[in-house]
């Protein structure tokens, strides 16, 4: 499903972000990349999202090689990825319902067909009550579910999310977990940043250590310390 | 499905553009005002132009050609030479002026020249009888010419009196000729002087507008909304700006010509019929309205695409 072969991405002659990465992710996992602020997480998905090339090395997701991408394919290659953000990006002047619907109108979904999947989508979060309510009305986790429920609308294969509850207390970061695991078992591969010890540890999931932009460790079932 | 798409998208580019026109009607009062002018510089230099040529049209229909005989020749002869010069297709007619007509039309024009007047009286009547040409197309009196020129009617005309192909109306018509080439020339340069301030000017609001939506278009662009998803608003809103502005410039030419026309028809500069321009405007209303929208259409539609590429980036970094 992810594949990266020896990825480099230099910013200048100073700093290497993202040193000869390799990974390969199936199918349907669930992965959780952690590692300290700096070594290169956020980097690492700005390229598999496109917002930024490699210096070097190869990346294939869902059979698209990144090499033979064009600029004009790129908006086709977002819409299979569905996106969660840290500041989750919501639109403040639209309401929740309309956030959700945004990314499928950007696709020309048609507005029945919107009116229909949109309600699906935020019973799924758990938000459906609050279809009409306006963004700055809800709470940091509430507002990463709409950000996560406008992620998955478009059924992607794979979900990134960037650090989705760093803003966010424990209980609330643990709803967007919940939420997660279960947009995982539907089968949606998952991939997780995240420097929360706690919820690395109580996921038990494949875990990828980056530090100084290289793999430091990569382990099934894995716990996760702050040195 | 695929068509169905594309309609939605379509409708969805034009709702946004007709939404942020609405949101933004302030940042767009520039864009506006300056292309509001240039259209106004455009329809008038239009209208201006076909008044002057219709000017010219005027006076060149009044154009004749005088033909001055000489004093001995005989009726006869006088009319043989009318039944000739009919007979040749530039003609329209011919009419005979006496010896005596022309000196009452001597003395009506040098009425208050006193001296001139004397000098008339004291020497007889020295003004040759004429003959009137009236041609159908005064710019192609060759033919005419020739004609005159010919050794056999050259012996009935007055030798000393030249043929007068225009008289002052030829001087009219140059000068009006070279007012309307001045008018164009200046038309012209206004003209493309202003559309180079507009599309400036609309490259700056759509710069603001994007600068103000910069964290909806991040968004967007996250989310895969394509190129043409992103620009197509912008473009729209460009181009309602495009056609209010044609809007304006045609309500403020109808109301000048409205609240003026009377004034308008009585006054005239010299031989030029300014009452003209008002049945001009009235006459091709739509087809100035017409042009007026296309080319507020076309003048913001293409430098609101240029501005969106310019400044909407859609490169991926390296």
């Amino acid at each position: 499903m992810i594949l990266l072969d020896r990825v480099t991405k230099v910013y200048n002659r100073k700093s290497t972000a993202l040193d000869r990465i390799s990974l390969h992710v199936e199918p349907k996992e669930f992965v959780i990349v952690v590692g300290q602020s700096g070594a290169g997480k956020t980097t690492l998905l700005r390229l598999l999202t496109r917002e930024e090339k490699p210096t070097s090395g190869k990346i294939v997701i869902g059979g698209v090689d990144y090499d033979k991408l064009k600029d004009r394919d790129i908006p086709l290659l977002r819409r299979k990825i569905g996106v969660v953000f840290q500041d989750f990006k919501l639109l403040p002047n639209k309401t929740v319902f309309e956030n959700v619907a945004f990314a499928l109108e950007i696709v020309g979904m048609g507005n029945r067909e919107i009116r229909h999947t949109v309600p699906r989508v935020l019973e799924i979060v758990n938000l459906k009550d609050k279809e009409n309510s306006m963004p700055s009305e809800l709470s940091g986790g509430e507002r990463q579910r709409v950000a996560i429920a406008r992620a998955i609308v478009r059924q992607p294969k794979i979900l990134i999310a960037d650090e989705p509850t760093g803003n966010l207390d424990p209980k609330n970061a643990w709803d967007v977990i919940r939420v997660l695991e279960k947009i995982n078992r539907y089968g949606t591969t998952v991939l997780l940043t995240t420097h929360n010890q706690d919820i690395v540890n109580k996921l038990k999931r494949r875990v990828i250590t980056i530090e100084g932009g290289r793999i430091a460790s990569d382990r099934a079932n894995s716990e996760y310390k702050v040195a | 499905m695929a068509n169905m798409k594309r309609l939605n998208t379509f409708r969805r580019i034009c709702r946004t553009g007709m939404l942020n026109f609405v949101r933004n009607a302030w940042l767009a009062i520039a864009a506006i005002a300056i292309m509001t002018v240039t259209l106004t510089i455009i329809l008038f230099s239009i209208v201006a132009n076909a008044t002057f040529a219709n000017t010219i049209a005027q006076i060149n229909d009044k154009i004749d050609i005088s033909v001055y005989l000489n004093d001995s020749i005989t009726e006869k002869q006088r009319k043989d030479l009318t039944e000739r010069l009919k007979k040749l297709p530039n003609v329209r007619d011919v009419s005979y002026v006496s010896k005596n007509d022309a000196l009452k039309k001597y003395r009506a024009d040098n009425a208050n020249k006193q001296s001139l007047l004397q000098a008339i009286s004291e020497t007889g009547n020295p003004l040759p009888a004429s003959l009137s040409i009236d041609p159908v197309d005064p710019t192609k009196i060759d033919a005419i010419k020739t004609f005159l020129d010919n050794p056999e009617n050259k012996a009935l005309q007055d030798p000393q009196a030249g043929t007068s192909y225009s008289g002052e109306r030829k001087v009219a018509i140059d000068n009006i000729s070279h007012a309307t080439r001045i008018l164009q020339r200046v038309g012209i340069a206004a003209v493309l002087l202003f559309a180079v301030i507009s599309v400036l000017i609309i490259f700056n609001t759509i710069q603001m507008a994007i600068f103000n939506r910069r964290d909806e278009l991040t968004i967007m662009r996250l989310l895969g909304a394509t190129t043409w998803y992103i620009r197509g608003p912008f473009v729209v809103e460009s181009v309602m700006h495009g056609v209010i502005s044609a809007l304006l410039s045609i309500g403020f030419i109808h109301a000048v010509f409205v609240t003026a026309s009377s004034a308008l028809q009585a006054s005239s500069l010299g031989l030029l019929d300014i009452g003209y321009s008002s049945t001009y405007f009235k006459g091709h209303f739509w087809q100035l309205l017409a042009m007026q929208l296309l080319i507020g259409v076309v003048i913001s539609a293409v430098s609101s695409t240029i501005a969106t590429r310019r400044y909407l980036k859609f490169k991926t970094s390296k």
